[in-house]
Formats: C-alpha cells, sequence, structure tokens
C-alpha cells in the first residue's frame, strides 16, 4: 500500500513540473493559435541560466529563478517579435516551420556554446532537503520544483483569468479585430503572451536543473509532455494544462510500479483515450 | 520528337566519358595519396558527448599514422602514411548519425557514394550500428566496429562487418565469474536487471538472462524503462521491495546520474550495483562531490581505463596525447574507437590496395598481438562471426572518488567491497 501511495505521490510531484512546461504553449496557442515547438528548448535555455548562475556567480538555483524568468522572457518577446511577428496571419505551415526551426536553431546554438556535455548544479539548498513520513519519501529537489511549478502555473492562471490585462489577453486570442475597437492593442497582447510564455519555461528550467542534468537536448523530453499535456488539456486552457500535466504524471508513476516498460506508453495511450472521447480536451471549449 | 532523344544521347555518352575516367582513376591503385574512411558518430543529440569522444579516438589514430612517431610502440607509428601503398595518407570523414539508426544508415551510404570512402567505423549505439553496417554491407565496403555491445552485431552473417571490442556476453561472462568467486565471501543467488528499453538494454538484458540461467542465479525481476525515463521512482520501489543480491543495469548517462540520486532518496542501495557501461562510463556520471558521494562502490565493466593504461606504456603515452590534444580524458570509448581504427588502418596497409573486396580479406587474416594496443585485451584476431576473440572486459569499482580495476585479479588494482554500503 505505501508503494501505491509513494508511486502517487512521486507521480504528482513530477505531474507539477509537465504542468509548467505546458504553460507556455498553451498560453501562445490559446492567444495565438501558434504551436511553439521550440517549447522545451525555451526549458532547457532556463536550466543553462540556472546552472550558469551556479557555476560562474555561485548563486543556489532557487535565487536563480527571478533571473533565469528575465532572460527567458526577453527571449520570448525577441523570438515574438523578430520571427513570430512576420509570419503571423500567414500559412499555418510557415508558422510551424518557423518554430520547428527555431528548435533545431536552438539545440544548435547550446551545443556550440556550452558542448554537449550533460552538466548539473550540486550541494543545492533544494537537494539537501528531505522528507519522510510514514515510510513515504520526498526527495528535495522534486518537491521545491513540484511546489514552485505549482505556484508559477497558478500565478499565471489568475492573471490571465482574473486581472483586466489577463482578459485583454483572452480577448485578443478569441477576437483580435474586435478587441482592438476595444482599445486593446493585440500585437501587445501578442508580445505579452510571448514574455508569459518565456517567463514560466525560466521558472521550470531554474527549478528543473535542481534534480535533472541539462544539455542541448535537455528540453526535448519536456517538450514533448508538454504536448501531451496541452492537447489533453484542452489546447489555450491554463487550468487543463495543469490538470493533465499532474494525470500524465501519477499515470506515469503509477504504471511503472507494475509494467515498468509501458510508463510512457500509458501516459499516452489516456491522451489517445481523451482525444477519441473528447477531443476538445479535458477543460478545452472548442 | 527528335530534340529530347539527342538530349539523352549526349547526355549518356558523357556519364560513359565520366565513368570510363573514374574507372581509370581506380585502377592505378598503386600510386594512391589519400586512403578515405568514414568515422560515423552521434555528435549531436543525446549522446554528443561520447559521440565526441569516441569521433576523437579514431581521428587521433589516423593523425599518429599520418605522422612520424618513433617513440610510439604501435605498428604504423613510426613512419608517416602507409608503408605498402608508398606512404599514403588516410583522410578521416566524420558523419553524424544523431544517435538515430536512420540517419546511421543514410549517412553510412553518403559516405561511400558522395565522399567515396573505402572503408567506415563506429556508430557507437549498437542499434545505430546495425543499420550503418548494413548500408555498408549492401555496398561491400567493409566497417569496422570497436564500441558497440550488442551480442546480435555479429550474429548477423555480415560478410564486410568486423568488431574489435568485446561484446555484452563478455562483458556479461566477467560479471558472473566475479560472482562465482563470491566477492567478500557474499553469495549471489538472485538478482534484478535494471535496463532501457532500446536495443542496448533489452539485448543487454537478455544476455544476463542467459548467462544468469546458465550460472544458477534467479532472475527476480527484468525491469525495462523509457530511454527518456525523467523519474525512476517505481523502478527503485520494486527493486526495494524484490531485495536482490545484486543488481544489473544498463542504462546511459541521464539516466544513471537519476538512478543513483534515486536510490539517495529513498535512502536504498542493494548490495551490489553492476552497470553494463554507457551511462556508468560517462565522466558526468562521478562528475562533482554529490554524484561522486552517490555513485560511491558502483561496478561498471569497462575495456579500457586509466588504471589499465598505468599498466601499459604505450597506452599512458598515447592517453597523454589525446588529453593534451583535446583538453579531455580518454575514456573507454575512445580507446575503443582508437582501437577499431588502428585494426582497420592495419589491414588496409596488410592489404596494399583501397579495394574493399582486398581490406575485408586483410581483416579476415589480422593477427595484432595484445602488446601492439593499448587494451588489455590477448590481442586483435577475429573469428568466424568476425568477433575479435581476443577482446576482454574488466570490472572497475568506484572507491575513494576513482575508478579502480577489482577483476580480473592478474590487472586488479583493488580489492572489490561488497556489500556497497561498506564503500560509502
Amino acid at each position: 500500500m505505501t508503494d501505491i501511495f509513494q508511486s502517487v505521490l512521486s507521480g504528482l510531484l513530477l505531474g507539477g513540473v509537465f504542468a509548467l512546461a505546458a504553460v507556455g504553449l498553451t498560453l501562445v496557442f490559446g492567444v495565438m493559435n501558434v504551436v511553439n515547438f521550440a517549447a522545451g528548448e525555451f526549458v532547457m535555455l532556463g536550466m543553462y541560466v540556472g546552472f550558469f548562475s551556479w557555476s560562474l556567480f555561485g548563486l543556489d538555483p532557487l535565487l536563480a529563478i527571478p533571473i533565469a524568468t528575465i532572460v527567458l522572457a526577453v527571449v520570448g518577446v525577441l523570438v515574438y517579435q523578430g520571427i513570430i511577428g512576420p509570419v503571423l496571419g500567414k500559412n499555418p505551415l510557415s508558422q510551424v516551420i518557423v518554430t520547428f526551426g527555431l528548435l533545431v536553431f536552438l539545440r544548435g546554438l547550446a551545443q556550440f556554446l556550452w558542448t554537449p556535455n550533460d552538466r548539473s548544479v550540486q550541494n543545492t539548498i533544494a537537494g539537501g532537503l528531505r522528507f519522510e513520513l510514514f515510510g513515504i519519501v520526498v526527495g528535495g529537489p522534486q518537491f521545491v520544483a513540484a511546489v514552485g511549478a505549482l505556484l508559477c502555473t497558478a500565478a499565471v492562471a489568475w492573471f490571465v483569468n482574473r486581472t483586466e490585462v489577463g482578459r485583454g489577453l483572452q480577448a485578443a486570442g478569441e477576437d483580435p479585430a474586435g478587441a482592438s475597437l476595444m482599445g486593446i492593442n493585440p500585437d501587445r497582447m501578442y508580445a505579452l503572451s510571448w514574455l508569459l510564455a518565456g517567463g514560466t519555461s525560466g521558472v521550470a528550467g531554474a527549478l528543473l536543473i535542481n534534480q535533472f542534468t541539462v544539455s542541448p537536448v535537455a528540453g526535448a523530453t519536456f517538450g514533448l509532455i508538454a504536448f501531451v499535456a496541452v492537447a489533453l488539456g484542452g489546447f489555450g486552457s491554463v487550468g487543463g494544462a495543469a490538470l493533465a500535466g499532474l494525470l500524465i504524471g501519477v499515470v506515469y508513476g503509477v504504471v511503472g510500479l507494475y509494467a515498468s516498460a509501458y510508463a510512457t506508453a500509458a501516459a499516452l495511450a489516456i491522451y489517445l483515450v481523451v482525444v477519441v472521447a473528447r477531443p476538445q480536451g479535458l477543460r478545452g471549449n472548442r | 520528337m527528335r530534340n529530347p532523344w539527342r538530349c539523352f544521347a549526349v547526355v549518356a555518352s558523357a556519364a560513359l566519358v565520366l565513368a570510363a575516367c573514374s574507372g581509370n582513376e581506380s585502377s592505378s591503385g598503386s600510386t594512391v595519396q589519400e586512403v578515405r574512411i568514414g568515422v560515423l558518430d552521434p555528435t549531436s543529440g543525446v549522446n554528443a558527448t561520447t559521440g565526441l569522444d569516441s569521433q576523437r579516438g579514431a581521428l587521433l589514430a589516423a593523425e599518429i599514422v599520418n605522422g612520424k612517431h618513433p617513440d610510439i610502440s604501435l605498428p604504423l607509428a613510426k613512419d608517416a602514411g602507409l608503408p605498402n601503398l608508398g606512404g599514403a595518407k588516410i583522410k578521416m570523414i566524420p558523419a553524424d548519425t544523431k544517435g538515430d539508426p536512420t540517419f546511421g544508415g543514410s549517412e553510412a551510404q553518403r559516405l561511400i557514394t558522395d565522399e567515396k570512402v573505402v572503408a567506415e567505423t563506429g556508430a557507437y549505439q549498437s542499434a545505430v550500428t546495425t543499420t550503418a553496417s548494413a548500408a555498408a554491407e549492401r555496398l561491400k565496403v567493409p566497417f569496422v566496429n570497436g564500441d558497440s555491445s550488442s551480442v546480435s552485431l555479429t550474429q548477423r552473417g555480415l560478410n564486410y562487418f568486423f568488431r574489435t571490442g568485446p561484446h555484452d556476453l563478455t562483458f556479461g561472462e566477467s560479471f558472473f565469474s566475479m560472482l562465482k568467486d563470491k566477492p567478500n565471501g557474499h553469495e549471489v543467488k538472485k538478482i534484478v536487471i535494471l535496463h532501457t528499453d532500446d536495443a542496448f538494454g533489452v539485448n543487454g538484458a537478455k544476455v544476463t538472462v542467459q548467462l544468469a540461467e546458465n550460472n544458477g542465479v534467479t532472475v527476480l525481476k527484468n525491469l525495462a524503462y523509457s530511454v527518456k525515463a525523467t523519474n525512476l521512482d517505481s523502478q527503485v520501489q520494486q527493486v526495494r521491495a524484490t531485495n536482490p543480491d545484486a543488481l544489473f543495469v544498463l542504462s546511459f548517462v541521464k539516466d544513471s546520474v537519476l538512478l543513483a540520486e534515486t536510490f539517495k532518496k529513498f535512502d536504498y542501495l542493494p548490495p551490489a550495483v553492476l552497470g553494463y557501461g554507457a551511462g556508468f562510463s560517462d565522466p558526468a556520471f562521478v562528475d562533482g562531490t554529490d554524484h561522486a558521494a552517490n555513485a560511491a562502490g558502483f561496478v561498471r565493466r569497462t575495456s579500457w581505463s586509466p588504471d589499465i593504461a598505468a599498466q601499459n606504456p604505450t597506452a599512458k603515452k598515447i592517453s597523454e596525447m589525446f588529453q593534451q590534444k583535446y583538453g579531455e580524458p580518454m575514456t573507454e570509448n575512445s580507446a575503443r574507437s582508437f582501437t577499431a581504427t588502428m585494426t582497420l588502418i592495419t589491414a588496409i596497409n596488410n592489404a596494399g590496395s583501397t579495394d574493399p573486396a582486398k581490406i575485408r580479406a586483410a581483416l579476415q587474416n589480422i593477427d595484432i598481438p595484445g602488446r601492439d594496443t593499448i587494451m588489455p585485451w590477448d590481442g586483435v584476431k577475429f573469428d568466424e562471426n568476425h568477433q575479435n576473440s581476443g577482446a576482454r572486459g574488466v570490472l572497475e569499482q568506484f572507491l575513494g572518488g576513482e575508478w579502480h580495476v577489482i577483476y580480473p585479479k592478474d590487472v586488479a588494482t583493488k580489492q572489490v567491497v561488497w556489500p556497497i554500503q561498506d564503500a560509502r
């Protein structure tokens, strides 16, 4: 019985991070209908910011969160201004090619600048923590990552759903022409969605570097799961992505306990079931 | 209608003239200036670090043959170039497989058809070596592998594929013969195998199950996990629940680090962790104080290490050159690809020709004694499956922050520490 609880808890902790990785992706899609294939690579850059803050300035990855957030938010806006803006409203295929090209470019750049070596941080605050209750263990890095990820996801959800600017963001997503008649500048809202997408990836990266090694391809796994979480949760829904991320994490953990080889397959299988039974996703409305 | 036909006739005759020219070129084999060899490795992607390391081993071998190195006692090192080909130089053509079997196959083909290489070496991951060597076989070009360990590679009955390095059966046998000796008086009766779900992991696990059966050892569980796993909690829980005498692991570096951390998190360790390589061979596995502490007492199989180099002056010299040139230490992988490339070049020189069929024949007859290599082997000599019968593996344990050879006893520098808790 302890094993089941342990697996569910481990799965939830992992799922929290999947959720955060999916937030940026779902925001950009919800507002602009653009699929950012480089979402995982943003997380990878965030991990590198966390790593270099630690290795160059001796900053604990937890303290590096603000730095990673700002750096990636700037990267997000630059990407929007530089390459997304020009193809907006054009053939959807060109948008796919642009973000896919960005994925290839960022991976190549990371390998060129920082070598393909796997790197990791040591002696961190989170690494020194460990909780145990009734035989159920929680590692510090996992705990910190999950709590941080959920807080950040909740903050973004609050911002998008409860604030005036957030509602402007949604309005620009639903009807750019109507929104601009209401005095909302869609271009600014688009830039804002990329800023948020970049910022959340920065937070995710700085949290993840506590428990994973970083290399130029570190984003691949998170990118894939983020896509599944977004589709499962309903494109454009922050809450849906969070729920889906947690669900994937739990399935991953529990199935892993009984049929280790099929853990990933099972996580993807729920996605298949949802696509067939409820194509709009758990929380989607189209 | 006449014009297209005339056009066709002109193109066809031009092609014929070109073919005749190139035919002339290759027939004048005695004045070869340059021998082109393809080097396939995953130099981007998840295994890029290992891929680059492997590639450097191959490049260094060519460089030593091309230059004059009277101080190195390896065949072909003393004089510049290949003496039997009028001092021809080796030109290595690297290609990136991205660690993808499909890319590996198409790159192997491109190197032969476009780059005109006369032989190939690589490609690290067994799954990629499978497709790359199949492409070379189709085009009848020799492929010499040093660093892929799946047993099945040399069981496919290929005519042009040769492997200098030991395979997982050899490595597995080293593990089981150590277990038979009852390390530190501990008998091993039940084991668990934890492995990746790719060709390397699945085939390695199969070999281990077979060896366990032959040695009267029970396999309690055979756990596969995704190569892309981001969490190994469930797997470690299962290992803990079955409580084996030893755990066999087939993993890559990212998951090896994760595994060691997960053991720490659960505050659990089986009495022995025996790793088949890949992940355990990567310097990143024990890089830094946290990782080194998590890996204390782990055992890995290897075919080369600095400990081995210290016992062989030539290996020591080569590893110093490697360090100086690339700023990184030589590893098992670069040593294996170095040896595969040296073997291939020796065969080309023995053949005295760049004709792939003649190189293949020379490979079949090659016999390099152990002292003429940088490996702790009996030498390089291929059996009927084109597997080097002189290759063998050694076992190392991570003790006091360094890897030390613990088995076989004739090359061991330290006593095995068992159970693993005693090493912490």
